[in-house]
């Protein structure tokens, strides 16, 4: 598996720009902790290229609708496509990692 | 006092509810839904639970302005529009009035990763925000239960979902939660069914071919509510749960009478012709004119320019048409002014529910005078005896208090005429009871129509035989014989005989007259000859008399003769005297 080289695709995708998307509800324990976690592993594996934006439901309920949002904190990775959704207050990070598809470095 | 505690029951606080609007099911429930509370609606695939969640809705907006918010997790907005459009359901319209909010949930296992602690704040959310952007007072789930494909921590869900019921209680809003049906138990999860406040089970069973949609009301806190399995269907209009009678006998009575249309047949009763409002049942066996009888009441009916609804299960309305113009009864005419309605349908066709609603639906457009049923007996071909007899019940009941006066036929087969059962077992329920029979004799049947009940008037004993010819039915008179009332062939006879019986005493009357007059002029002969005997005597008598006189006048005038000539001799005297 570690042989097969990686597509182009992916190639360019490690070159673009990650839109990530965290909807929260409020400052809850989850919210928060979901918050940290996921700053801490941007900045760990992409650390310049990406776009983090923080939804807050309770200010913007009407935004809950686009993304299919149920369950809260819900990570949503917009770019690179296909999107990709992550729910949980993120605490395992290897599951994050495989969840959004980033390649450790 | 009986006023009072009557009043006090009525004046006693009732949880409120939410009217649902569906045919029926507000009477079932008593006014509705529990208000402000959740209800599950729960059944098999098929069943309508979402048509139910969306009909509430769509009542909700239209008759009692208040909106509504369906989220739906298992179809798309545009699905459902599309869905319920036939039922002429327009929710593109009512969503474009701020009535309607629809939102429809997208549940996919393959993009959800899961990571640690979360909650559902992002579901209550969504549909905190639908209900205050439109102001909604009901509230539709459907199915909830598809959360549990998508997220893999059953503990959280369930007390997730336990969580939104209360939440939704204290929203205030009432609620509709629509569920699959689980094995050996309500809901596949076993869960809504104890958090909900009202259980509404729907179930879709098929016997002997034969699909019929059940109710039943599970549960159903703080209200009383019927126990019963009621039938249901899903109409054109949506659905509709079928006891819509009255449950008590408490219906206004008429004292008008209609004709049967046949004159002799009204002067069986002793107020010349069926109550109206009243059901009249015909029973008899395999051609004995009992359709013929049916559709004679209905030229009646119409022919005083009322409505009539036939339903003909074994006849199609031309058929029947061409076969009454055969006795004299020409409906077509009715039919065109639009006063006579013919549905004609196998009873095999829908389910006896189905059957019903038509009826009710029938009857509430065209508002007739009369319904006739053609045959009753052969709707026992899609249920079982006490279905039918429920169903009739029912529709009896639909009937007198919308004083249509029915009249249904039944035929009887040959077993049971001894018995005068009708195998629906109606004949305790319905007013007057017709009774139709061969009269069988040697080499023959006739028919013979009897009265066996006529409730409210007397009523003729007789078995009176009719005769179905050109110009319709007739009854004929009766005629006792010997041993009884006599028919047919025997009738015939019995009449031959009077008659000839009649002729022969004619001539005997007629011979004596003869003889009389005989005797007179035999008489008067020999009074004649007498007369002329006695003229010729007389007249011997009278001659003899006047020679007599005549002598005697000459004896005297010799006498005289002889005394003048005194003492001078007379040659003649002496020798003479």
């Amino acid at each position: 598996m570690d042989t097969i080289p990686a597509p182009p695709a992916a190639a360019d995708s490690a070159a673009e720009t990650w839109e990530l998307r965290l909807y929260v509800a409020g400052q809850t324990v989850k919210s928060v902790t979901a918050l940290a976690n996921l700053r801490k592993y941007c900045e760990e594996h992409l650390k310049g290229r990406y776009k983090l934006e923080v939804i807050d439901l309770l200010l913007h309920p009407q935004l809950a609708e686009g993304d299919q949002i149920l369950a809260i904190p819900t990570l949503v990775r917009k770019v690179p496509v296909p999107i990709r959704k992550i729910i949980g207050d993120l605490s395992n990070q290897e599951k994050v990692l495989v969840g959004l598809d980033i390649r450790t470095v | 006092m009986q006023d009072m505690l009557a009043s006090s029951a009525a004046a006693r606080p009732q949880l409120p509810k939410a009217p649902t609007g569906i045919d029926g099911l507000d009477e079932i429930t008593e006014g509705g839904l529990p208000l402000g509370r959740p209800t599950l609606v729960c059944g098999s695939a098929g069943c309508g639970k979402t048509l139910m969640g969306v009909e509430f809705l769509v009542r909700g907006i239209l008759n009692h302005d208040e909106p509504g918010v369906l989220m739906a997790f298992e179809e798309t907005a545009d699905e459902l529009t599309a869905n319920v459009t036939s039922l002429g359901f327009d929710l593109k319209a009512l969503q474009a009035a701020g009535k309607l909010k629809l939102d429809h949930v997208h549940v996919d296992r393959s993009e959800i990763e899961e990571t640690g602690e979360y909650d559902l704040e992002g579901l209550f959310i969504r549909l905190g925000y639908a209900i205050d952007s439109i102001g909604a007072k009901r509230v539709v789930l459907d199915t909830i239960e598809a959360l549990f494909s998508g997220f893999p921590n059953q503990a959280v869900l369930r007390s997730e979902i336990r969580r939104l019921f209360r939440w939704l209680k204290d929203k205030g809003v009432t609620t509709v939660i629509t569920a699959e049906r689980g094995e050996g138990s309500l809901t596949r999860q076993g869960l809504e069914e104890y958090v909900s406040d009202c259980v509404i089970l729907l179930d879709n069973r098929v016997i002997d071919q034969i699909t019929t949609r059940r109710l039943r009301i599970v549960k159903y806190r703080g209200s009383t509510h019927g126990t019963n399995e009621y039938p249901y269907l899903i109409t054109e209009d949506g659905i509709s749960v079928v006891p819509v009678t009255s449950l008590k006998l408490a219906h206004e009575v008429s004292d008008e009478i209609v004709s049967s249309g046949v004159p002799a047949l009204d002067a069986m009763f002793g107020r010349r012709g069926f109550f109206q409002g009243s059901s009249v049942l015909i029973t008899g066996t395999a051609g004995t004119a009992k359709t013929t009888l049916a559709a004679a009441f209905a030229a009646e009916i119409c022919r005083q320019g009322k409505r009539c609804i036939f339903f003909a299960f074994e006849e199609s309305p031309r058929q029947l048409v061409r076969n009454m113009r055969s006795v004299g009864l020409d409906l077509a005419p009715y039919q065109e002014q639009g006063l006579l309605y013919i549905e004609s349908s196998r009873p095999t066709l829908n389910g006896l529910e189905k059957h019903l609603v038509t009826l009710h639906k029938l009857v509430a457009e065209q508002k007739p005078a009369a319904v006739i049923i053609d045959p009753i007996s052969n709707l026992i071909t899609v249920g079982n005896t006490a279905e039918v007899s429920s169903m009739l019940t029912r529709l009896i009941d639909f009937l007198k208090v919308h004083n249509v006066t029915a009249l249904f036929t039944s035929l009887i087969s040959g077993r049971n005429v001894q018995q005068e059962m009708t195998e629906e077992g109606v004949s305790s329920l319905v007013d007057t009871w017709l009774s139709v029979r061969d009269l069988e004799g040697i080499g023959e049947r006739n028919r013979g129509i009897s009265i066996l009940k006529s409730r409210g008037m007397s009523h003729s004993n007789q078995v009176r035989e009719f005769i179905v010819t050109d110009e319709g039915i007739q009854l004929l008179e009766v005629v006792v014989g010997p041993a009884g009332i006599v028919t047919g062939a025997g009738r015939l006879t019995q009449q031959l005989q009077e008659e000839t019986l009649a002729l022969a005493a004619r001539q005997e009357a007629e011979r004596k007259d003869r003889e009389i007059e005989r005797r007179r002029r035999m008489l008067e002969a020999t009074i004649d000859n007498l007369r002329t005997e006695f003229e010729s005597v007389e007249e011997e008598l009278r001659r003899i008399n006047q020679e007599e006189l005549l002598r005697q006048q000459a004896q005297l005038t010799n006498r005289q003769q002889i005394a003048s000539s005194d003492g001078r001799p007379s040659a003649a005297s002496p020798p003479l005297a």
